[in-house]
């Protein structure tokens, strides 16, 4: 002993420790990079010794040299290494640098499950300890379904140490493989009245977190957690409950109630005063769901807010005022909103703030004019992201509500005007995205302008060049509209031609510019546009009207698309999407294959055949090399002009303009939506007034039903108000017959989705299946001892004489001289009979010879058919047409084509192989009847006609159903 | 909980645990923006702040800054409480903990943490209890270095 000691330090001696490590990286601040490089070099060295000390210190450096950043992702083998070292010392680091350095996708994780299952059955609750904590930070779906079963054994461990950690990883374990929940959960809820409080606070916590994403689940519980909530005194306990029971309350009203007094004793004994702003802001946008009125009253507290130093503070208030708009208080609330745009700092902050207005506008403005205004008013914000934002709610909303077109071309039409004063800046260049929405909207109404031509003359300055490409072609395009316009306004008037025509030289002079851009969207448009209006102008100078005809070419209005409508096509009948259209040639490569032996059989010396290129055997890696090849040769060549955002920039540069001064584009925008603000309210005043006559006149008529009513007309309630013009709402359109559905945003990856499990119809107790076996001797030799055993699955287990531990193989009462069988019967008991099942089992045996005798293993599996959950149940006709009458089964059917057996052999058939049995028979149709070992009735019609069977079949467990079907069909296919 | 960084107002990371199964890269960009975006703040301002679709909630203790990342519907006081209690525990253990004992025990630093939360949950609110279990630990450690 005192020599291992010996040798144990002088290995220390040699090697660096964790402090040595750190020390060493501290000391060289300068060159950290190349210090670690060669204590990586080192810690390499020691991995490959035999010494288990000295590979648990090089993988703690590892654990620590992980946490700064590098990659030790190549010691991962040398982690499960540690892990499987039978000191706690080495374990304890093994398991910590695993759950720091493992993830999903780490291969080695596979070959702990052998190692994790031993651990967690240690007899030290250390070692199991560590074990359960590292899989919590590992688990993956493989873990989680082999380990399932032993973790939950664990959950009745005698020591409170490992039974709380068990309660808690089992979370970790339901989220992997959702399968275990069921089975595990009437253990979960055992542990909610543990005499630990440590495990019961550790079940509080996994059933609330379970409870939170599926709440209707966990209704019963309710009971249950009341009377812990009224008799825990462990605070961490109670906040996890009261979080429990705003989940279920909302699905059961009552507890509302019954709730009020214990929060109340909760509320006067818990007094905090931390960090009272944000969480004030917090509940009462809770409070605003139940009881909005009673927030709004303090809506100038929470504006207040707004002005806070921290952003969080900020954000918060910003949410709740968002809750809080209602048609009454929207424009106030909103022109506060836009003097906080102007003195915001940060520009995240500011965005955010955009979006809430125009995410509270886009929702609730019912006066759309005011509503332009304000979108008008947001485009003065400097370096804003949302330029693409307001752009398509202006394009929105001018093309839904038709009213207010006209109002909103003027508004487009100045902005177009003023357009210099958005693009000046380079970095202002999110906002000129609006210029698209105003170019689009000044277009396609164009029958609104007043001044088409000056807007016309404002699309074609040559700063337009300067644009995005993307705004740039809708200028193009909608130029061409405008000239449709003017040219019909010009025509119509008895003025001389000449003034169409110079409209038409004004494009002709312009569009050169645009036809010379680098956007290729622009050329083509700007060059086809120009073309067309060459065209024009020769017919002009004959004296010819065109201005009928260019209009045409834009005649027709465009409605909006809803975004789901292109999902919501029925697919027609008779389509199947997944068939060939033209049979594909068949597979290239046997083909070719085929071809070629076929050549060389006929053709001995055909050498021509070989040398031609193959191109479908180009591979993956050839391609990618090929890539890397170009690539080089592109960076090489001077020549090879990349497509780099650099070019563009410059080009920006060199024409930027000075920066207009913001006092002048305050003048011209500001006042705009304060002016409607005012109208709006005026118009309140007289709907009001208008009101107030109407009540009077009634009052007169019917007296004292009149006078009641006045009393309360007091505060002015939401129904009062009423659109400012009857505004006509283009709806957006969808197929003729799109079918309802509404699920289409749920998220299917969700992992508290699959945990959505009916926990109250929980099997009650398990079910037995007794598999008998027949083992047969068919070597020479003499075979014995044999021991049977099975893994259990958390669904199957095999049954066990008491005492025996959940591992322990069953002995196999009798041996087998050569050439006998025999049969021995086993029995398992069984949960869920739903779906099949496979067990992975092995017999051990001795096989002696006369002169030796050897230990000899075999693998096999169990495979537990839903048919052999069924019983042979003889069934009365009258009986059976009752049970069909009932209408509690599910149905589905099947058929087989191709059986050419006859009718009795068919049925007999699937009495035999399925335990089913024959009700009633009358010429080539039959009922039949069976039951399954908990109780499922299963009623099978089958019919035969053409060597079709049909089979339809009912039961009151659809899934039982589709399985066993499957079965039958299988059955069928093998004969 | 989704995860914990403790780190330094230098921001350099002390130490790191994760609930959830995210690859080192993206660990690696959570950690440099949320250090980053916790640094830029003043001391006055709010423990809890809004990031990505998390709740961060984050103290500073002398020059070291613990943060947890809950989620949405999570409580925030409770995870306040969480950091609080975890410092407690080094503090008892180390004896009046300072950064370089978590630097250069960092192990013993993960084990404390892996006896108080376990999946991102508290798993023992006694102290006594948590500081019990780790004593036990660290005696049966030290006799198999003994033998």
């Amino acid at each position: 002993m005192a020599l291992k000691i010996v040798k144990g330090s002088i290995d220390r001696m040699f090697d660096k420790n964790l402090q040595d490590l750190v020390r060493g990286i501290r000391n060289h601040k300068e060159d950290e990079a190349k210090y670690i490089s060669t204590c990586i070099d080192e810690i390499k060295q020691e991995l490959k010794q035999d010494n288990i000390a000295v590979k648990a210190n090089a993988v703690c450096k590892l654990t620590y040299l992980q946490m700064l950043g590098y990659d030790v992702s190549w010691a991962a083998f040398n982690i499960v290494e540690v892990m499987s070292s039978s000191k706690f010392t080495y374990k304890r680091i093994g398991y910590l640098a695993a759950s720091q350095c493992f993830h999903e996708s780490t291969d080695v994780i596979m070959l702990t499950t052998n190692q994790i299952r031993k651990d967690l059955s240690s007899p030290n609750q250390y070692d199991t300890g560590v074990a359960l904590t590292g899989l919590s930070c590992f688990v993956t779906p493989d873990l989680a379904r082999d380990l399932a079963n032993d973790i939950m054994t664990l959950m009745s461990h005698t020591k409170p140490y490992i039974r709380k950690k068990a309660v808690l990883i089992m979370y970790k374990v339901f989220l992997k493989y959702p399968e275990s929940l069921r089975p595990a959960f009437p253990r979960l809820k055992e542990k909610l009245e543990d005499p630990d409080p440590g495990v019961q606070s550790a079940a509080v916590n996994v059933i609330c977190e379970l409870a939170r994403r599926n709440p209707k689940n966990y209704l019963s519980l309710a009971p249950l957690f009341f009377k812990l909530m009224t008799s825990s005194t462990n605070n961490w306990v109670l906040i996890k409950i009261i979080k429990l029971f705003g989940a279920l309350t909302p699905l059961e009203p009552r507890l509302g109630k019954k709730l009020i007094e214990p929060l109340t004793n909760l509320i006067h004994s818990v007094l905090s005063l931390f960090i009272v702003k944000y969480l004030g802001l917090l509940a009462m946008s809770k409070i605003l769901k139940t009881h909005p009125k009673s927030v709004q009253s303090h809506k100038d507290l929470i504006l207040q807010c707004l002005d806070d130093k921290d952003e969080s503070i900020r954000l918060r208030a910003l949410d709740l005022l968002y809750g809080m708009v209602s048609k009454k208080n929207l424009m106030e609330i909103v022109k506060k909103l836009m003097l906080h745009v102007d003195k915001a700092e940060g520009t995240t902050y500011r965005d955010e703030l955009l979006t809430k207005i125009i995410d509270i506008c886009s929702q609730r403005a019912y006066n759309c004019l005011w509503y332009i205004s304000i979108l008008v008013e947001l485009t003065r914000l400097e370096g804003t992201r949302h330029g693409h934002l307001i752009a398509s709610q202006m394009l929105d909303v001018a093309i839904r509500v038709k009213a207010i077109r006209a109002f909103a071309v003027a508004q487009m039409a100045t902005l177009l005007d003023n357009a210099h004063l958005l693009t000046g800046n380079t970095q202002r260049n999110g906002i000129c995205e609006v210029l698209y929405a105003a170019a689009w909207i000044c277009g396609e109404f164009s029958e609104h302008l007043e001044e088409p031509m000056a807007t016309l003359e404002a699309m074609l300055r040559p700063k337009v060049a300067t644009l995005p490409g993307h705004i740039q072609a809708v200028y193009v395009q909608n130029a061409a509209k405008l000239f449709a316009t003017v040219l019909r306004g010009q025509e119509g008037a008895p003025a001389d031609s000449t003034v169409a025509q110079e409209t038409s030289q004004l494009l002709i002079d312009r569009l050169p510019l645009f036809v010379q851009s680098s956007n290729l969207e622009v050329q083509e448009r700007a060059s086809c546009i120009l073309q067309l209006v060459k065209y024009i102008q020769k017919l002009q100078q004959k004296d010819v009207e065109v201005a009928e005809e260019v209009t045409a070419l834009f005649a027709g209005e465009l409605n909006p698309v809803a975004p789901k409508a292109q999902k919501k096509v029925p697919v027609p009948e008779g389509l199947d999407l997944d068939v060939w259209i033209n049979e594909p040639p068949s597979g290239s490569e046997s083909e070719d294959e085929g071809r070629k032996s076929k050549g060389k059989a006929v053709f001995a010396k055909d050498e021509s055949r070989h040398t031609k290129p193959r191109y479908t055997e180009v591979d993956e890696k050839e391609l990618a090399k090929r890539r890397e090849v170009r690539k080089a040769e592109q960076a090489n060549n001077p020549f090879y002009i990349k497509a780099s955002p650099s070019s563009q920039k410059v080009r920006r540069h060199s024409v930027s303009k000075p920066n207009p001064s913001p006092s002048f584009s305050l003048r011209l925008w500001m006042p705009m939506s304060d002016q409607y603000v005012k109208l709006e309210e005026e118009r309140r005043e007289r709907n009001k007034a208008d009101k107030k006559k109407k009540k009077d006149k009634k009052k007169r008529e019917k007296g004292e039903k009149g006078r009641r009513r006045r009393g309360d007309s007091g505060p002015e309630s939401e129904e009062d108000i009423t659109p400012a013009h009857m505004v006509d709402i283009v709806t957006e359109e969808m197929p003729e017959n799109a079918l309802p559905s509404d699920d289409d945003d749920k998220d299917p990856n969700d992992p508290h989705k699959a945990l959505n499990i009916d926990l109250d119809n929980c099997p009650l107790m398990d079910y037995q299946v007794v598999v008998s076996v027949i083992f047969e001797n068919k070597c020479d030799s003499f075979i014995k001892s044999m021991e049977f055993n099975v893994l259990d699955s958390l669904n199957s287990k095999l049954q066990r004489p008491d005492g025996a531990g959940p591992h322990d193989g069953l002995i196999v009462p009798f041996q087998l001289p050569p050439g006998i069988s025999n049969e021995a019967r086993f029995i398992f008991s069984v949960q869920n009979i739903v779906m099949p099942q496979k067990l992975k089992g092995t017999l051990t045996f001795i096989v002696k010879t006369d002169d030796s005798s050897t230990h000899e293993k075999l693998d096999f599996k169990l495979h537990f058919t839903c048919t052999s959950y069924l019983i042979t149940t003889p069934c009365y006709s009258d009986a059976y047409s009752k049970l069909l009458e009932s209408g509690d089964l599910k149905g589905c059917s099947l058929k087989l084509e191709g059986v050419n057996q006859p009718f009795h052999h068919l049925l007999a058939r699937i009495c035999f192989h399925h335990h089913f049995s024959v009700v009633e028979r009358i010429d080539s149709c039959a009922s039949m009847y069976s039951r399954s070992i908990q109780g499922h009735h299963m009623c099978l019609l089958v019919k035969t006609a053409d060597q079709t069977v049909s089979i339809d079949a009912k039961c009151d467990e659809p899934g039982l159903l589709g399985n066993v079907l499957d079965e039958i069909k299988l059955t069928f296919s093998q004969c | 909980m989704q995860f914990m960084l403790l780190f330094s107002r230098q921001g350099k990371l002390r130490l790191q645990k994760w609930y959830v199964p995210l690859s080192d890269k993206e660990r690696k960009k959570i950690s440099r923006d949320l250090v980053q975006t916790i640094l830029a703040r003043k001391p006055k301002m709010c423990s809890f702040l809004e990031w990505r679709d998390l709740k961060i909630v984050y103290k500073r203790y002398a020059s070291l800054y613990f943060c947890c990342a809950v989620e949405d519907q999570d409580n925030e006081l409770i995870t306040l409480e969480i950091i609080h209690r975890y410092v407690e525990l080094l503090d008892k253990y180390f004896g009046s903990v300072c950064e370089l004992d978590i630097i250069f025990n960092f192990e013993k630093a993960y084990f404390i943490l892996d006896e108080f939360l376990l999946g991102g949950e508290a798993q023992e609110t006694s102290k006594k209890n948590v500081l019990k279990a780790i004593e036990q630990a660290d005696l049966l450690q030290e006799v198999y270095e003994m033998v």
